[in-house]
């Protein structure tokens, strides 16, 4: 014992060799842990159906970030009987796999929304969103009405899809071409929007915000919920025995 | 006059660069923050070219062997950002009450303001608190005048900017949607900058001291700022979509950004709200006890174990969530491991009081850092145990996660600031005392009630939400719809925002005292009642007779 008290000595009294055995304490823990998860295949399993989100999506997603919805809203449901009954099969690494940044949660002051897509009505939603008493009496979710009233900022989806391509998101390169067009024709019912939803399968277009004459914040936001937890059929027979085969969970 | 001229001209080019950022913004968030940074860029010329020597208009002249001014400076901020904070606090936990008062604004609705409420109680309070003390307790400790004076009160009036960037940010919903990490790209390069700076001039006076030693308080701070530079780089790895815009996308997703994230959420209250605290700790409860610390030896152990064994305690916040078992498994044991180093700092800091226990009566400084060991105590033995893994099943995502962080942070980080703010204010302004001791005593008995009325209101709300959440009836049925556990916690959401209401005016008594000490006023008050001796009860305790 002496001889360690003796010996560190050495490190209190230079301080170049106490900031580095520091350093090397704390940075072990995060290279064990966080490292591996990059390189391990069953980190993520491979299921059908992942895709990355349309332009309206994607701009829903982030009007749902500068909201701050993650404030109260998880979109992880674990494995339990009561979360699995109450909000759907427990959510896969892989749904979350084009996520930047996740959005997983850590409190549920209202409840879970990993898969809340198609659960309600764009009516239920936006009425929701508008005044959510009007709705759920006891409710204590702030009122987002402003959403209906802003028109969706417009701003460069060529720009934003490509960023996100960049950080490793596989949009095609007609995806990006795209985006602009893309992000209108999905809230426009007038539009033809075959060549969309044949690069964005399942993906829903329609006016979500009953609104049709106007591209609102709204509809990027009721497009963004509906489509959670859609993508991945986890009930189909070939996920179920993908599930059934994984390990570690 | 020279060194006037460059710095009015570097003063110019920032002005000329927020300028030119501001007109070509892609967006109005972006547009309005290079204004800000414009702004701070005028208002560093005027005082560059008036000559204002701000410290020597409002503060007293700096006289001693020590350069204290950037921390009056620091003291003052840590107050008022404490007042902001606490009050946005309360805001918020009114909301979760009564939602009307989320007032229909896009700018004022929980979501923004929230963030709002945690970087400033974390990063302004506790962030300037521990800029202040650790120049101060540096500068002590090494015997030795602080390195770089300039870049001193740089990262002083840095750190100022990066906080209301960051706030103003939230409100403009300029978020990049991390806990705890939300500021975006732009403002993390500039925070950056800031911390880098701290770093050169701490270690920079730990390099010049003239002890041979280095106190084990600076290995505290020296670890809490190296190690939330590393954080604070690999959370942010980000990519802008614009260079002059305000909307960024972090370079991870889905599990590996949660656990990048989460590496960083629990070590930023590893190293930010424990490491750096401690460090105040083992600076000002000896002093302030007239005691040396308790054991040394203690203080290596501990040290090593807590810094090591912290880091890998990040995956408890994603339990039975999609990242891997073995992370999760990992995260827990390490979780419970780290139980013992942090009550080695908690022991350390109690028995330093050994032989001056007696202050705990007469004194309401060290009362407060009694209470702040005993909360440092009571949360880092209930954060293991929530931790483990079946206990966590039922804690998570319920008001239990945000009971403990608030009986970690208020009786903590809170009771162990005030205390040092207490002992700092007096010597800081040369003045004989604090305006009034009795005020101090009002502050600790108004924020521990609070705490008890906090703590124990959502002790109660997450357990009820956890057990309703998986309810089962005799059908085979959940019995509650989520609304229905909603609205079953309201009285304890009101009883919690009274126990903030207690704390915040524990906050305003504080700083009522803080200000009349610094005008140099002291209160006629009859002294704190001292223990009166009674020879009668002044004898051995003896077994009865069987």
């Amino acid at each position: 014992m002496t001889t360690i008290v003796e010996r560190h000595k050495t490190l209190e009294r230079n301080v170049t060799y106490l900031g580095l055995a520091a350093f090397a304490a704390v940075i072990v823990g995060g290279i064990v842990e966080i490292a591996p998860l990059f390189w391990i295949d069953n980190t993520i399993e491979k299921v059908d159906g992942m895709r990355p989100y349309t332009p309206l999506e994607q701009a829903g997603r982030d009007i749902y970030i500068r909201e701050g919805c993650y404030n109260c809203h998880s979109q992880m449901i674990r494995p339990f009987r009561d979360e699995v009954e109450r909000y759907g099969h427990y959510s896969l690494a892989a749904e979350s796999m084009y996520d930047h940044p996740f959005q997983w949660g850590s409190k549920r002051t209202g409840p879970d929304l990993a898969r809340v897509g198609n659960r309600y009505s764009d009516e239920w939603h936006v009425q929701h969103l508008k005044d959510p008493r009007a709705v759920v009496p006891e409710s204590i979710m702030p009122t987002y009405a402003h959403l209906a009233e802003h028109d969706l900022n417009q701003g460069d989806m060529v720009a934003e899809l490509r960023t996100l391509y960049q950080i490793g998101v596989p949009y095609s390169q007609a995806d990006i071409a795209k985006a602009n067009d893309d992000l209108k024709t999905q809230a426009d019912p007038a539009a033809d929007a075959t060549d969309l939803i044949k690069r964005y399968p399942k993906a829903q277009a329609r006016d979500f915000d009953g609104d049709p004459a106007r591209l609102t914040e709204m509809d990027a936001l009721v497009a963004y919920l509906q489509m959670l937890g859609t993508l991945v059929d986890v009930n189909a027979p070939a996920a179920q025995e993908t599930l059934a085969k994984e390990k570690g969970r | 006059m020279e060194s006037a001229l460059s710095r009015s001209g570097l003063w110019l080019v920032g002005l000329l660069i927020a300028i030119l950022a501001c007109a070509a913004a892609v967006d109005s968030g972006f547009a309005i923050h290079m204004g800000i940074v414009g702004l701070a860029c005028v208002i560093g010329l005027i005082v560059t070219l008036r000559g204002v020597d701000l410290s020597k208009a409002i503060l007293a002249p700096d006289q001693g062997r020590y350069d204290d001014d950037p921390i009056r400076w620091g003291v003052i901020a840590t107050v008022f950002w404490g007042m902001a904070g606490f009050t946005v606090g309360l805001l918020i936990a009114m909301q979760l009450a009564l939602p009307m008062l989320n007032l229909g604004l896009e700018w004022t609705s929980f979501g923004r303001l929230r963030p709002l409420h945690t970087s400033a109680v974390i990063f302004a309070f506790g962030g300037n608190a521990l800029i202040a003390t650790s120049f101060y307790v540096v500068q002590r400790t090494c015997r030795a005048r602080l390195a770089f004076p300039g870049l001193a009160r740089f990262v002083f009036w840095g750190y100022q900017l990066f906080i209301v960037l960051a706030a103003t940010g939230y409100l403009l919903g300029i978020t990049q949607g991390k806990e705890y990490a939300e500021p975006e790209w732009y403002v993390d390069l500039w925070l950056t900058i800031v911390w880098v700076a701290y770093l050169a001039v701490f270690v920079g006076t730990i390099v010049k001291r003239t002890e041979p030693h280095i106190y084990v308080a600076n290995w505290f701070y020296l670890s809490f700022i190296i190690t939330v530079a590393m954080l604070h780089i690999v959370n942010n790895l980000n990519w802008p979509v614009s260079f002059v815009g305000s909307r960024s996308y972090p370079v991870f997703a889905g599990v590996q950004g949660a656990l990048v994230q989460w590496w960083y959420g629990h070590n930023a209250v590893g190293f930010f709200l424990t490491a750096g605290f401690l460090a105040m700790m083992y600076y000002f409860v000896p002093k302030q006890a007239e005691r040396p610390i308790f054991s040394y030896r203690l203080s290596i152990i501990h040290f090593w174990a807590l810094i090591f064994l912290y880091i890998w305690a990040g995956p408890h916040h994603l339990h039975y969530t999609a990242l891997p078992d073995w992370a999760q498994t990992l995260g827990m044991v390490f979780s419970v491991m780290l139980w013992m180093p942090s009550w080695g700092g908690m022991i350390n800091g109690l028995m330093t009081l050994n032989g001056a226990w007696d202050k705990v009566r007469t004194d309401p400084i060290i009362r407060m850092m009694v209470m702040a060991l005993a909360f440092y105590g009571m949360s880092t033995f209930e954060g293991p145990m929530m931790s483990i893994k079946s206990v966590n099943s039922l804690s998570h995502y319920t008001d239990w996660t945000i009971g403990h962080v608030h009986s970690g942070a208020l009786g903590w980080n809170g009771m162990i600031t005030f205390a040092s703010v207490y002992y700092l204010v007096p010597r800081l302004w040369a003045r004989p005392r604090l305006y009034s001791l009795r005020m101090v005593n009002w502050h600790f008995w108004l924020a521990t009630v609070g705490i008890v009325f906090y703590a124990s209101s959502m002790w109660v709300a997450g357990i009820t939400q956890g057990l309703m959440w998986r309810e089962y009836g005799a059908d085979g049925y959940l019995v509650n719809s989520f609304v229905e556990t909603v609205a079953a916690l309201k009285p304890m959401f009101f009883l919690r925002a009274f126990g903030g209401l207690l704390y915040l005016t524990g906050a305003v008594v504080m700083t009522v005292n803080v200000w009349r000490t610094i005008l140099g006023h002291q209160r006629t008050e009859a002294p704190m009642r001292d223990a009166t001796f009674d020879p009668a009860k002044d004898r051995p305790i003896v077994a009865a007779a069987a």
